[in-house]
């Protein structure tokens, strides 16, 4: 059973199209990285997913209506929403007693677990924390929680390399395993890539690209090709042009690999140079 | 046990947490303006009875409007009412301040309880959490017209005892211990309190189309709860007033301040269903001693009673109905309005 399913998922605020008929499924087990432009939809699907938005279309995650069944649904999903939403007059043992008394699949222990590694304290208030421990104490909260399914919203925002390299370590050693599921928006897209096991790019509220990292690398490839070869290159019909060292470097889709091996160096594509070849255009 | 059990045990329980919440973010406001309010209140009886050890020979010392001569004049010729009354209205009337603080801490919690965490955005971190919107709105509800009203209840009879304590001390200085049994009658005490504990739901009662007023703008508003919560009512006066719609309707510009933004705004203010309408004549025309004024009335009013005769006023219900549906409303929005402009 897939984790999120959308069919014809749309919703417009006024005359703005922030979803436009999309379709979705999302497997258990699997990492997915949401990536698209400020203002392409992200932000929407997930409040849609999490029911915080009214929608127009299908859509069912764990097998509920998110319009109808948010506070079920809440029991087996979790979800960091930026960083920094904690209320700043919450006190960190306050907090781990509020969500053990609220939340069934909590574990408290698993929770201290997580904070004995930080330098935050319980009688700490959330104001007297930085921005970095804050997003430590949510995610030791989240963490402790035994979810089906983890949205991450934009988690790492104004965080420093160190807070963010462990923020994903952690996720990735401490919490994720095959019976979970990660969704996750994030602009440092270089940063996750090697963590993700799917890929979803979204672009004025339409997917533009569903497929898994192993796909991908099947599918995309890059190619640096000298001038005198370039011609050929573009009759293929390439995705993306760039230019470096006086070569033109082509990303292409779906394109055998032998007669792309013709043109030039082959590479695999990072999926920042991915996002650029498929946003063309956006802000233009 | 069975599931169902476990699920309504961990309702119940979320329903304490979600009061206890509450309380942790609006604890000074809840729990320390009525006790400090106390406090300063017992500060200043202090300093009168210092001050009256000195001048007590010019002025003498009131005690309900009672010099305290005749307090004890009348306690030998055993007016035991008159000193009863006497030391009720002492008690009520300097428990007022801290009705007034309770006003100002429930007006102010009400207006920020759906709107402030939309500001700070805390809101999308308690919507991670498996509580729905109505619990949530629901604990706010009970915040304002139980929790706040139960802790100045307490700060009120804890500065009541204060008192007491204070002017036994006196007394016993002034070698007037007759006067102690009197002061402590606990039959009478008691009987003050639990009149306070039997009033706390039917003021919650009559406060509800505030309460629901309130958490409606602060559920609904993308920004300045206040101005809209207070705006709207005079705005819409001014309109039927304008329109003359006030006049089609024969009613009046006075009926609609008192029962549509006076029930809007203000029914928070402790006892506000006891106006004078809601008495017989009788009842208003007791005499007590020296002079009329409204705390004599509201203290001979303020009887088991009339209480109970407060919960037979139609518009105690029509507001509790109007209140009731601007609650319902308030967790409507509750569900989707997540952003504000702040």
């Amino acid at each position: 059973m897939s984790v999120v399913q959308a069919r014809g998922l749309s919703k417009r605020y006024g005359s703005t199209v922030a979803l436009d008929n999309v379709d979705l499924d999302i497997q258990p087990g699997r990492i997915v990285g949401l990536v698209g432009p400020n203002g392409a939809g992200k932000t929407t699907a997930l409040k849609a997913i999490l029911g915080l938005a009214e929608f127009d279309g299908q859509l069912s995650v764990m097998g509920l209506d998110p319009r109808t069944h948010r506070t079920e649904l809440m029991q087996q999903v979790s979800f960091i929403a930026d960083v920094a939403v904690l209320p700043r007059w919450l006190r960190v043992g306050d907090a781990v007693d509020f969500v053990g008394g609220v939340h069934p699949r909590f574990s408290r222990e698993k929770c201290m677990a997580f904070l004995a590694r930080t330098k935050i304290q319980p009688t700490q208030r959330v104001r007297e924390l930085s921005k970095g421990m804050i997003v430590q104490l949510h995610l030791a909260l989240i963490m402790a929680i035994d979810a089906k399914l983890l949205i991450l919203d934009e988690p790492t925002l104004g965080l420093d390399i160190l807070y963010r390299k462990e923020f994903y370590n952690t996720l990735l050693g401490d919490y994720f395993d095959e019976q979970k599921t990660i969704l996750v928006t994030t602009h440092q897209i270089e940063e996750i890539e090697h963590i993700l096991t799917d890929l979803l790019f979204i672009k004025e509220g339409r997917i533009v690209l569903d497929a898994s990292m192993d796909d991908v690398g099947e599918r995309f490839a890059e190619v640096m090709v000298n001038p005198d070869k370039a011609d050929s290159a573009r009759a293929l019909k390439p995705l993306y042009e760039r230019q470096i060292f006086g070569k033109s470097i082509f990303l292409f889709d779906g394109i055998d690999r032998a007669r792309l091996a013709e043109l030039g160096e082959l590479h695999k594509p990072s999926v920042a140079d991915l996002f650029v070849a498929t946003m063309k255009g956006t802000y233009a | 046990m069975s599931t169902t059990n476990m699920t309504s045990t961990l309702s119940s329980n979320k329903f304490a947490w979600l009061l206890k919440r509450e309380f942790w973010e609006y604890r000074g406001a809840f729990f320390w303006a009525p006790a400090i309010t106390a406090m300063v209140m017992l500060g200043i009886m202090l300093l009168v009875l210092i001050g009256a050890e000195f001048t007590a020979h010019q002025h003498g010392i009131q005690l309900g409007g009672m010099n305290l001569d005749r307090v004890v004049e009348n306690v030998g010729a055993g007016n035991v009412d008159k000193v009863h009354s006497a030391i009720d209205i002492g008690l009520v009337g300097m428990s007022m301040p801290i009705g007034i603080v309770f006003c100002f801490v429930v007006f102010f919690y009400l207006l920020g309880a759906l709107y402030n965490d939309r500001a700070d955005r805390s809101v999308l971190f308690w919507k991670s959490l498996p509580l729905s919107d109505t619990e949530t709105v629901l604990a706010k509800v009970v915040a304002a017209a139980l929790v706040a009203p139960i802790l100045a209840t307490v700060a009120m009879a804890a500065m009541h005892l204060g008192f007491l304590i204070l002017l036994s001390l006196y007394m016993l200085m002034h070698g007037i211990p007759s006067a102690l049994a009197l002061l402590w009658s606990p039959t009478h005490l008691i009987a003050l309190w639990l009149k306070m504990i039997v009033s706390i739901p039917v003021n919650a009662i009559w406060a509800l189309p505030t309460i629901g007023w309130l958490l409606l703008c602060s559920s609904y508003v993308r920004s300045k709860p206040f101005i809209w919560a207070v705006a709207l009512p005079f705005i819409v006066l001014f309109l039927a007033w304008f329109v003359g719609l006030l006049r089609t309707m024969s009613l009046s510009v006075g009926w609609f301040w008192t029962q549509i933004i006076g029930r809007l705004l203000a029914s928070v203010v402790p006892f506000g269903w006891m106006t004078k309408a809601s008495f017989t004549a009788d009842q208003l025309n007791i005499g007590v001693g020296d002079g009329d004024d409204d705390l004599q009335i509201m203290h001979h009013v303020l009887s088991f009673d009339a209480i109970g005769r407060a919960l037979t006023m139609p518009s105690m219900w029509i507001g509790a109905a109007a209140g009731a549906a601007m609650i319902a409303a308030a967790i409507y929005f509750r569900r989707s309005r997540i952003e504000s402009d702040a």
